[in-house]
């Protein structure tokens, strides 16, 4: 990207933020004390200061102590607790990812595998499995009492729940996608189905493994985060959310900036699967947006 | 002349039959794989109930995951639409001006990559505990940044055949609005709604986690899933799997119906 | 054979299109500059039919988009039917088809073909019998309720000419429509279209990269060169009016299409280009 584009994409970010505190602010100025109704329903939010916090107040309590008396200023502790769940999202979806991608090229190989489990792979996509979570947790328990002291594995085991399933699908169609041309070719050549997959339909693949990953970048952060939440994980931004959310009523800003914590948290992964994305699709035309 | 290849319907019937069967037969081997788990190693029915079990859970208490699926159905939908007739609607509008997709973009990343339990919190926290409110607001603002993102980049895409042939016909730009970019950006949308109608349904029962009323299936799910009746959690789960497939289903019907050239177009 | 009437009201110019001196330079003044058509001079008769060809670059498809005012002339003067090239597209003078039919795939054969209709205005019935009317023109009545992408390519081309004609314009500006097709079709297609203005009595510009395209439809064929853009040459071609499938056996298409042919290759030896098909 152009330095001039690049420039305009941090601007326009920045400002994005900058016009939605605006118009929080602007609402919070104008808008009904007790929150009130718009075409009959109850629409608008309450604009005290307990429920929607100013902005500046939002920002000022990121930088005082965590605790009254302590030493660490909120943002210091939001960072580290974003750091933890960042570390364990990425294995979750570095893992997740490869079992996914296993998936697909077993699938690809064996067409009874592919008939049997795509269904299901398909139906993963439009069901709720996130709400196996507590289950899953469960399982794992049960399974072995020593996973159940590492709490960060359940974690991982949510997110790589979470994020195998689209990079299956997307893999698997990407694997089928060859362009049949060019499978006649390497069939020409005798060339075995391991040296097909490699040289030809992963790299025709990538186009569609990619979209995949952003996928599951952004579920193995839910996954990592609903664990958190659901176990009272100590160390990670659920935690935080679950503690400051049960505090908001004494202290409302405290919980804006876990969200912030857990924002920072979503972009950076994001960030991170952009940069693999780029990686991957380095010598192809890029697709006009 | 070549036209579309009637199969018939015989064929059809056999082909579906044997697609279906050999997904089935996984799923029955799964089941009984599971079921035969749990009594070989006598597995307590608060960790893992056996299949039976959560059938004759789901059968005793069907009305109670009727009623919990319908208060989450209705959230998802109620977002769904709104989201969409947003997202549709200020993208059309804001079609002349670059600058707000430019604006919008980096707010749909965020909203993409924070996780949607989060953002209830804050909602949660804004709204009384009282309304459904603040779950229709967070399944209509996911929605609504998937749909204006793709019927944005749906209105921006032309055939540049179909723009020389309006221009030489001396079109209004609102003529070339209605009758030519609004029907491609037809298929766009409807993208755009079969990905977002699971993910409403997603997020409806995410958001009934943490606090607010307990009637919908999420607040069922972890509930009952954190107790010791697990089978009637499981059979919530079942619940709430076909409310999300029931979304997936009727977006799927409706593009069939609203959108049929693009049955011939395999455009991404 | 029933002549399809021009629009009651429509005033008879003396030319169809007439080009003084014409010339389109692109982005003049900058290091991009291209000068696209420099001092082109072309009279086309009511009625005519006119072939456009060159290799790539020579400006064809430029001179036609000037002509249709999809883009404006750096030089030089343009009428078509009498009027400037703004005011006759404002009053839909000429109907156009191009390399892909641009079909509207929404919409079924006939309502694609009332399409420009539509625009102007017209009522549900009457814009009903007129397309019934080209569907029969193009003999594709049996398809009116039918979807584009039910339809061949050749078939889907049909429906172009019918709704570029539907408005009964006086003029035809065609940019290589039969391109996409194969060459049997391509060859019935040419037939159909010759038919076609034969009935109506439509004045056609046509670019093609076809030699034996360019010299079976039209009255003159016009050779032009690219760097810059100009017109080398035009040839007459007098096989009359009446063409059929023989036409293209007789010595009389051989020679012309020889004429054009080396008044080609003359470009090419000039100046190293490509583009024309020998076919």
């Amino acid at each position: 990207m152009t330095q001039g584009r690049r420039a305009r994409r941090v601007v326009m970010f920045v400002l994005a933020f900058a016009l939605v505190a605006l118009v929080w602010e602007g609402y919070k100025a104008i808008g009904p004390e007790e929150g009130g109704t718009l075409f009959g329903v109850r629409l608008l939010p309450r604009t005290g200061d307990r429920a929607m916090p100013h902005v500046w107040s939002m920002w000022n309590r990121l930088w005082d102590p965590e605790i009254r008396g302590g030493t660490e200023s909120i943002f210091v502790v939001v960072m580290r607790a974003t750091w933890y769940s960042l570390r364990v999202a990425i294995v979750a979806f570095v893992l997740g990812s490869s079992l996914g991608i296993g998936l697909a090229v077993v699938m690809a190989r064996f067409r009874w595998a592919e008939r049997a489990i795509m269904p299901y792979l398909v139906v993963s996509q439009t069901v709720p499995i996130i709400v196996l979570g507590p289950l899953i947790l469960s399982l794992m328990a049960f399974a072995s009492r020593d996973l159940a002291a590492e709490t960060w594995l359940a974690a991982v085991f949510l997110g790589v729940f979470l994020a195998f399933f689209p990079v299956a699908v997307g893999t698997l169609r990407g694997l089928q996608a060859t362009p049949p041309a060019a499978l006649e070719l390497m069939d020409s050549l005798a060339s075995p189905w391991w040296k097909t997959l490699v040289k030809l339909r992963f790299p025709a693949a990538v186009s569609y493994i990619a979209p995949a990953l952003r996928l599951a970048g952004a579920a193995s952060v839910v996954g990592v985060v609903v664990a958190e939440i659901s176990l009272g994980i100590r160390f990670g931004v659920g935690r935080l959310i679950l503690s400051y959310g049960q505090e908001a009523t004494s202290d409302p800003p405290k919980l804006y900036t876990a969200v912030f914590g857990a924002a920072v948290l979503g972009l950076l992964m994001a960030a991170l699967v952009v940069a693999i994305d780029r990686v991957l699709m380095r010598h192809r035309p890029r697709e006009a947006s | 002349m070549s036209l579309a290849v009637q199969r018939t319907d015989s064929t059809r019937a056999r082909q579906l039959v044997s697609a279906a069967v050999p997904p089935l037969v996984l799923g029955l081997v799964f089941l009984a794989a599971w079921q035969l788990w749990v009594e070989v190693y006598d597995v307590k029915p608060f960790i893992i109930p056996k299949p039976t079990a959560i059938w004759q859970s789901l059968v005793d208490n069907s009305d109670l995951v009727w009623k919990a699926s319908w208060v989450t159905g209705v959230n998802a939908f109620v977002g769904l639409v709104c989201g969409a007739v947003l997202g549709f609607g200020l993208a059309v509008v804001t079609n002349r001006f670059r600058i707000v997709s430019e604006l919008i973009d980096p707010l749909a990343v965020t909203v993409a990559a924070v996780p949607a339990v989060v953002i209830v919190g804050v909602l949660n926290n804004m709204y009384a505990l009282d309304s459904q409110i603040g779950r229709r607001i967070m399944v209509s603002i996911a929605v609504f940044f998937i749909v204006f993102v793709q019927v944005a980049k749906g209105l921006r895409q032309n055939d540049p055949t179909q723009m020389e042939l309006m221009r030489s016909y001396a079109a209004t730009p609102r003529q070339t609005l209605r009758k030519v970019r609004l029907p491609n950006a037809l298929p766009f949308f409807f993208t755009a709604i079969g990905t977002a109608a699971p993910i409403a349904v997603i997020i409806a029962l995410v958001s009934e986690y943490f606090g607010g009323t307990q009637d919908g299936l999420g607040s069922k799910i972890s509930g009952t899933l954190n107790g010791s009746n697990k089978a009637l959690g499981f059979a919530y789960v079942v619940g709430g799997s076909i409310v999300g497939l029931l979304f997936f289903a009727g977006s799927a019907l409706l593009e069939y119906v609203v959108v049929p050239w693009r049955r011939r177009r395999r455009s991404r | 054979m029933t002549q399809v009437a021009p629009e009651p009201g429509a005033t008879a110019a003396p030319f169809a299109v007439e080009a003084l001196g014409l010339g389109k330079v692109f982005n003049p003044g900058s290091p991009n500059q291209v000068d696209a058509l420099v001092d082109i001079d072309l009279v086309v008769k009511p009625g005519e039919f006119v072939s456009l060809i060159g290799p790539s670059g020579c400006g064809k498809s430029t001179l036609l988009r000037l002509f249709a005012d999809l883009i404006e002339p750096t030089g030089g003067s343009l009428t078509v039917n009498g009027k400037s090239a703004h005011q006759a597209r404002l009053d839909q003078d000429y109907g156009m088809a191009f390399q892909q039919s641009g079909l509207f795939e929404w919409r079924s054969v006939e309502r694609n073909i009332e399409l420009p209709l539509e625009l102007k205005g017209w009522d549900k019935a009457k814009r009903k019998a007129r397309s019934t009317e080209m569907l029969e023109l193009v003999q594709l009545t049996d398809f009116a309720t039918h979807m584009p992408w039910q339809l061949s390519g050749g078939m889907q081309q049909r429906v172009a000419i019918a709704r570029a004609l539907a408005a009964h314009p006086q003029l035809l500006l065609m940019d290589e429509p039969f391109g996409a097709l194969d060459e049997m079709t391509r060859e019935h297609m040419q037939a159909e279209l010759l038919r076609i203005c034969a009935r109506t009595g439509t004045t056609v510009v046509f670019v093609t990269h076809s030699i034996p395209e360019a010299v079976y439809l039209a009255d003159r064929v016009v050779i032009m060169s690219p760097r810059p853009g100009r017109i080398t040459e035009i040839v007459d071609v007098t096989l009359g009016r009446d063409r059929d499938e023989l036409t293209r056996e007789a010595s009389e298409f051989f020679e012309r299409v020889t004429q054009v042919r080396e008044a080609l290759r003359g470009i090419e030896l000039a100046a190293g280009a490509r583009g024309i098909e020998d076919r």
